[in-house]
Order: C-alpha cells, then structure tokens, then sequence
C-alpha cells in the first residue's frame, strides 16, 4: 500500500526522466536520421571533433575553476556579512542575481561587454578610471597623406627629406576622425620660405574626391594645435619645438645652418586606451566565467550563512579566550566546522557547471563560440541549431551523463549519511 | 487543507490531459494518412470546396506577423470552410525538427532556408509538390525552382524574397568624401581607400554573425566566377580549393585586410552583430560609411536609426566584378513546405505561389517578392521595387550557403569565414579548411 503513494511521482519521472535517458543512449547508437546503427560511430566522431574536443578542455578548466571560485566568494561574503551593518540589505544585493534567469544575466553581461566604451559598461569603467591617467592626442587617428613622412603615428612622422633654413616642410596628414577636423576651420594655405628660418603647415591634406595628395590646395583645413619638432639632422634630438597656428603654419625662426629634420610628435596622435576585447576569442571563457560567479556567488553565500549561523557559539569563544587571532580562528575553527557545507556547495557547483548552456548561447557572439562551447552547448548546437546531427548530439549527452554520475553519487551518499 | 488537496487534483489531472493529448498526436497523424488516397482524386475537379483545418508555422511575428496573417486571411475568404492556425517560432527548425521526430508536424511550414528543407525531404518529412509545379513555373525564375528542389524533386515554394547583392551607404560620408555609387569593383575599393582618407571608415561589417561573412563571399564569387561555376559550387561539384574560390577569397581579403577602414578594427567587426552593423553607419558620428547586406537593411534603418531616404541614406547595386555580370543577384527566401498531405495544404501552397497572395504584404512593405510576376507598383517605395526586379533575372542565384548542409552552410563555414576576417592573408588555408568542412559535411 505504501507503494501505492509513489506511483503518480514514478509514473512522471518515468515518462520525463527514466525514458528519455535510455531513450537518449540508445538513440546514440544510431546514424544523424536515426534509420541506420551505427554501434559507437557516434563515439569516435564525438571525441575527433575539434569543437568537442575544445569543449571538453573548457569543461575541465570550469570545473577547476568555478567550484572553487564560487566556494571561496561565497565564503567570504558569508563570513563578512556577520561583521557589517545592514547584512540583509547587502545580502539581497548579493543574492539577487539567482533570483534572474540564467538566459537574462547572459543577455545583461553581453551588452556590459560590449568592447566599444560607449556601449559597454565594463570598458566604459575600466577607460573611465583609465582616462585620468592616459590623455587623448589632438588627431588620434591621423595617417601620413604621402610617402614624405615616414614613420608610424605611434612612433611619431618625421619628413623624410632633411630640410635647411630657407625650405618648406609639408606635413600632410589624412584619415582625420570627423569630430578632430577643426570646426571653424581655416584653409591651410603654403608658408612663405624664411630666410635664415624653416617654415612649414600641418594641413588635412583631404578635400571631397582626394584631391592631389602632397600639394596644399584651396578647401583643405589647416591643423592647428599640432606640436612641431625640429631635429638635428645627424643624431635625431630635438631642437626646438613649436605649436602650429590656426591656418596650421608654423615657422622656427633664426636656425643656424646646416641639416634638420622635421616631425611630428608621438604625443599628437596619442590614441586613448580603448578597453579590452572581453567578447573576442582569448578572453570570452573567463568572461562568461565572471558572469556566472556574479549569478552564484548569492546561492553559496546563502547556504554557507546558515551553516555559520550553525557553528556553535561557545567553540569560537573558546578558542578567542584562549589567544588565538581572527584569522586562527577563521582557519583552524570556522572552516573546519563549517566543511560539510562547503563541500555540498562545491559539488553542487561541479553539477551545476557541467551543464551550463545558456550563459554561453545569449553572451559569446558568433564569432568565438567556438572558443568558448561547453559539452551541454555542443550537444545543443549538434542537434537543435538547425544541424539535426542527433546521432553526435546524443552521444555527447550520454558521455555528458556519464560524467554527472561519480557526483550524483557523491551527493546521494552524502544526503544518506546526513538522514542516519 | 480541503482546498489544498483539491489544487492537488487539479493539478494531476491537467497534466495526465495534457500527456493524453501528446499520445493523440499520432492518431491525427493516421488520420491525415488516411486522406491522402481521397485527396489526390478529389483536389483536381473539387477545388473550389476544400475543407478541413491546418496547422502552419513560420517564423514571422511583429508587423511581420500580422502582414502574414493578412496573406492567410486572403486564403480563408477563398476558401471559407478551411481553418487555417497560424503559429510562429523564432527558431522554426528546432520547433519541426523535433515534432517531425516526435512525430506531428504542422501541415504546412515556411522555412528560413532550402538546407533545412533538403534535411526535412531526407529523413522523408516532405511532401513533393508536384501538383502546384505548373503554378510554380509560371510564376517564377528558373532559379527558384532549382533552389525548391532536392534531387529533382520539387519540395517548396518560395514566398518570401531577399534581394543580397545590395550596398547601403550613409549619403552625408560619400558627399563629405566627395565618391559616387561603384558600379564597378575597381572604383569600390578606390571609393574606400577615399573615404578612410576622409577620416571615416569605409567598410561595416557584421562579422560577429557569420552569415553577413558568407554573403560578401558569395557575392564576390558570382561575380568573379560566374554562375555556372556558382551552381557547380553549391553543389560541390568542384572542390573549395578550386582556383575560383581561392580568386574570390584573394578579392574579398582586399576588403578584410583594409582593417584601418573597417568600423572598430579587426576585434571590433567580429564582435559587431548585424543589427549593429547597419547602425553605426547611420550613428551620429557614423562608425562606417556603408554596410554590405541584403533589402532588408532598409527595415533596420528605418526602425533604429533617423536617416531618411535619398539624403540620410541610399542603397547601389553590388559592384560588377568581371565587366559581364551586370545584373548578377544574390538572393534568398522563405521556402514554403507541405508536411502532411491534405486537400487543404494543397490548396493553401498553391494560393500561396499566386502573385495576389504576395501582392497583399507586398503592398504592406518590408516584403520583396520571389515571384515575377507580381505587379511592380504594389511595392510602397522605389527601394524596394528595384531590390524585386532583380530577383526575377536569369543571372539570379540563391544563396550559396543556404543550399548546402546544415552543419557546412550555417556552421562551419561561418566559423572558417570569421577565422578569414581574423587572418585574411591566409588564403590557401581557408580554401582547404573550407573543403574539408564541405566534404565531411556532404559525406556524413
């Protein structure tokens, strides 16, 4: 009779859970349309492709790396909220997250990630905190118009031919960002030559249609601002340096003979940090890994809280009687108490991150999901995304099964030993 | 606690009706199974009074929904006794694959390429259309029904149509850099070596969807190659490590290794999604001066940007690479399918091949037409109505990546075309990981 009261909880496990699963291993022993048997061709096709491979490697690096990671946050949010004012107010902060679907806090942490500052709030912070120390040249994106200058923005362009009082330096530049070209801009017009001096313009060598590249012409915009140096010709010091006028001319005045060179400073097309490319291919699995932690660092807050809260009181005021320091305390008491709790949220975080799916579908753009897969994302995008390889996709899940099991096994025995 | 018990209940016998209506699937299946032999006796002298209900998915929603429902509603005032359901998924593949393996497909679904119907008329989901071909052919370009057909055997119709050998540019960069409209491939790389002088990059591309990638790609190799050696292509008749495609590869690095003129670098473009890539040309600042994708561009920019035709933005053909292929089109669809046979799919696949059913959303907008012989002035804009008469030329050809399997055409080569973005020196080895892609793709 007693039986009789787990037959509806047996009849929806079967039909939701027991059958698909057989349903699914024996499914993986069949060709992609499911008309051929294939015996373990599925197998041998699952660990040669190259993206399952990479998934597996990613799976072993989140199993390193987030059980302990979540654990330890966890931990420390648990233990300091203890100490703080306003705990619960902090601890709904931290908690929060879980109560947001997995897919949601994908999509947020994909817009945060954005690479371009003003779209992405994390480049945006990182540039912003940046941007106090590093400072943006007056042409940040500034090219050489011809061949005359050499050198490269960063390195600085210096004219190639050297240049002796009397001559005139032409340093034309193109490429100039739409919001650095000088509003109310002059036209640069060509210096007079100066006896006994080097005279010059810093010009948008650019009108509509290109216009001849190298010659000043009617229409395009002196530079001004633009901070001129003139080298010796032999060693390459500088000698002196000027800042160009309105119109972009500038001249040295009274230089003595001989060889000069003529350039441009690094510092004028200095170009602002510009943050980090967390979607791109080298950073996109630490990205969704951050993502993750900030999800579940509140789950294992919560039930590392409420194992402290456990902890007997007098213990811990025994040993502080007794001399020992916080940290003594916290690492020869707190923890050792507290390890059962520690090791459900670990385990359950090593279950939990084997099957993280979402979070790399909704944040990893197209471009490097292939550096980011996990194996439940693979057996998804074999089977469903519109490949229908559901001989690879099951067996991916049956292998996925399998590494599930030695944890099940640890939890269940775990929930028996706790019941006795 | 009474009133606990009863949610209880409740509850249990909700789902035991829900699982009892997944069993009942298969029985409409049987019964659909059944009409079959009727159906092909009476639908010939017994058009007129079809009858019955049908499921169809497809996956517009929004405005473009409701358009489709206005086309399905022109079919039900035809046919009064027919009950045509529509429903909509974002992801129509996912949603039939798995009912077609469970067994209780729609009647009649639209898909977003002929890949996944190919798939579907592999595992035998499919049911030929032979009893509208004469509709079809009259209706459409020899080209469509190639792209409708897997093994010679006609399986969908086209409904709705993409024109993707289209160049959307921003009008206020080009006169600042003082370029005109390309008309041939020379002039369009020179007008970019221009407008990056300018100060303003020339190229936007989508790189972080793949699609956008393949696209360029097939458009250059249209071009370049020609369309015998396109069909021969799609087909795998001739290897991707054919002299063609390393050519058009070498043609289209000429575009992504410009990485100075291409909206946020290298890094940036592979992380710019399609929407955003059509965007940031219309930004204030622009990003970009123009963006390389199909007719439906103008949707994005008209619904997340303020340019305004003519002056804010404006559209030109893909260039002419080759001097002879003026009029070489890159296109696209929605290919209509029949799942399960009766009277009613039937008469649906062919109102829906009619030029009067795709008149109804062509006059709404935001829709080009596969079929010729819809009347040009129903298209509300100029745009629009030049994107459709290029779809109806002979030098029209479907979209490459959409013919080939699933796994190649929507996965692997997006893969290995953003790696090309990533290192578009590398031109020998895209050509051979391409191939090997391909051939496992088409062996398996």
């Amino acid at each position: 009779m007693p039986l009789a009261f787990l037959l509806p909880a047996a009849f929806f496990l079967g039909v939701w859970v027991v059958y698909p699963t057989f349903a699914t291993m024996w499914r993986s022993l069949f060709s992609d349309r499911g008309d051929r048997f294939v015996g373990l061709d599925n197998y041998e096709r699952m660990f040669t492709d190259e993206a399952v491979q990479t998934a597996i490697k990613n799976n072993v690096l989140w199993v390193l790396v987030i059980p302990a990671g979540v654990t330890a946050v966890g931990l420390v949010f648990a233990v300091l909220t203890e100490k703080v004012r306003w705990a619960v107010a902090f601890k709904i902060a931290v908690f929060i997250p879980l109560a947001v679907s997995l897919f949601a806090v994908g999509v947020i942490w994909r817009i945060m990630y954005q690479e371009d500052p003003e779209r992405g709030a994390v480049n945006a912070a990182i540039v912003g905190v940046q941007g106090i120390v590093g400072e943006r040249g007056v042409l940040s994106s500034a090219q050489p118009s011809t061949d005359a200058l050499t050198g490269t923005p960063q390195g600085g362009l210096t004219l190639q031919d050297a240049v002796e009082p009397g001559d005139v330096a032409l340093l034309g530049l193109t490429a100039i960002r739409a919001d650095e070209i000088p509003e109310d801009g002059v036209d640069a017009v060509q210096p007079e030559p100066l006896q006994g001096g080097i005279t010059g313009v810093v010009w948008r060598d650019f009108k509509p249609g290109g216009g001849n590249p190298g010659e000043v012409e009617s229409e395009e915009t002196g530079l001004a601002g633009v901070t001129v140096e003139l080298r010796a010709g032999e060693s390459g010091n500088a000698i002196e340096s000027t800042m160009t006028g309105e119109d972009g001319s500038f001249a040295f005045e009274e230089v003595e003979a001989g060889e000069y060179r003529v350039a441009i400073g690094s510092e004028t097309f200095a170009e602002p940090f510009e943050g980090f490319s967390w979607l791109g291919q080298s950073l996109i699995t630490p990205a969704i890994m951050i993502a993750y932690i900030w999800v579940s660092a509140g789950f294992a807050m919560v039930i590392i809280a409420a194992g402290l809260s456990a902890i007997p009181r007098d213990t811990l005021e025994a040993a502080r009687t007794d001399g020992a320091t916080e940290f003594q305390v916290f690492r020869r008491i707190t923890v050792p108490l507290l390890a059962p709790v520690l090791t459900v949220v670990f385990v359950t975080q090593i279950i939990a991150c084997l099957k993280i799916f979402d979070l790399v579908l909704a944040i990893a753009p197209g471009s490097s999901r292939n550096d980011a897969t996990l194996l439940a994302f693979e057996m998804w995008r074999r089977s469903f995304s519109g490949q229908n390889l559901y001989g690879l996709g099951s067996a991916i899940s049956t292998f996925l099964l399998l590494l599930f099991i030695p944890f099940l096994i640890v939890n269940v025995r775990r929930f028996r030993a706790e019941a006795k | 606690m009474t009133k606990q018990r009863f949610i209880l209940l409740a509850l249990l016998l909700a789902m035991l009706a829900f699982v009892a209506a997944g069993c009942g699937g298969d029985d409409d299946e049987e019964g659909a199974g059944d009409g079959d032999t009727t159906a092909e006796t009476t639908t010939a002298e017994e058009e007129e009074s079809v009858s019955g209900s049908i499921n169809v998915l497809a996956v517009w929603t929004g405005a473009e929904g409701e358009a489709f429902q206005a086309v399905l509603d022109g079919f039900t005032e035809a046919n009064p006794d027919v009950e045509v359901k529509y429903q909509s998924a974002t992801d129509p593949a996912t949603v039939l694959s798995t009912s077609v393996e469970g067994g209780n497909p729609p009647d009649v679904a639209a898909l977003p390429s002929p890949g996944i119907m190919a798939d579907f008329a592999g595992r035998g989901a499919l049911t030929p259309l032979d009893f509208a071909r004469e509709t079809i052919e009259e209706n459409y370009a020899e080209g469509w029904l190639t792209a409708g057909s897997v093994k010679d055997e006609l399986y969908g119709v086209f409904f709705k149509g993409v024109n993707k050998s289209t160049v959307w540019y921003n009008v206020e960069q080009f006169e600042a850099a003082g370029v005109e409209p390309p008309e041939d491939w020379e002039t369009f790389l020179s007008n970019a070596e221009t407008l990056a002088a300018s100060g303003t990059p020339a190229y936007s591309i989508g790189g972080a969807d793949g699609w956008t990638l393949t696209d360029l790609f097939e458009n250059i190799y249209l071009r370049s190659a020609g369309p015998e050696m396109y069909d021969q292509l799609a087909t795998h008749e001739i290897p991707w490590t054919d002299e063609s495609v390393t050519n058009a590869l070498t043609e289209m690095a000429k575009v992504l290794g410009d990485t100075d003129n291409i909206a946020g670098g290298t890094s940036g473009a592979l992380q710019t999604d399609f929407p955003t890539s059509v965007t940031q040309v219309f930004a204030d600042p622009p990003k970009a001066a123009q963006v390389i994708e199909g007719d439906f561009v103008a949707g994005v920019i008209s619904a997340e940007t303020q340019a305004e035709p003519e002056t804010g933005f404006n559209v030109y053909p893909f260039p002419a690479i080759d001097g002879d292929d003026e009029g070489a089109v890159v296109g696209a669809g929605d290919v209509v399918v029949m799942f399960k046979d009766s009277p009613a799919a039937r008469a649906l696949i062919e109102y829906l091949a009619t030029p009067e059913a795709q008149e109804i959303w062509a006059e709404r907008g935001g829709f080009t037409a596969p079929n010729q012989n819809v009347d040009a002035s129903v298209y509300p804009d100029e745009v629009t109505r030049g994107a459709a008469e290029g779809l109806g030329g002979a030098d029209f050809r479907f979209d490459l990546s959409d013919l080939q399997p699933a796994a190649f055409g929507s996965d692997a080569m997006f893969s290995l075309l953003q790696d090309f973005l990533r290192n578009p020196d590398d031109v020998e080895g895209t050509a051979q990981a391409l191939e090997a892609a391909a051939a496992s793709a088409y062996g398996g």
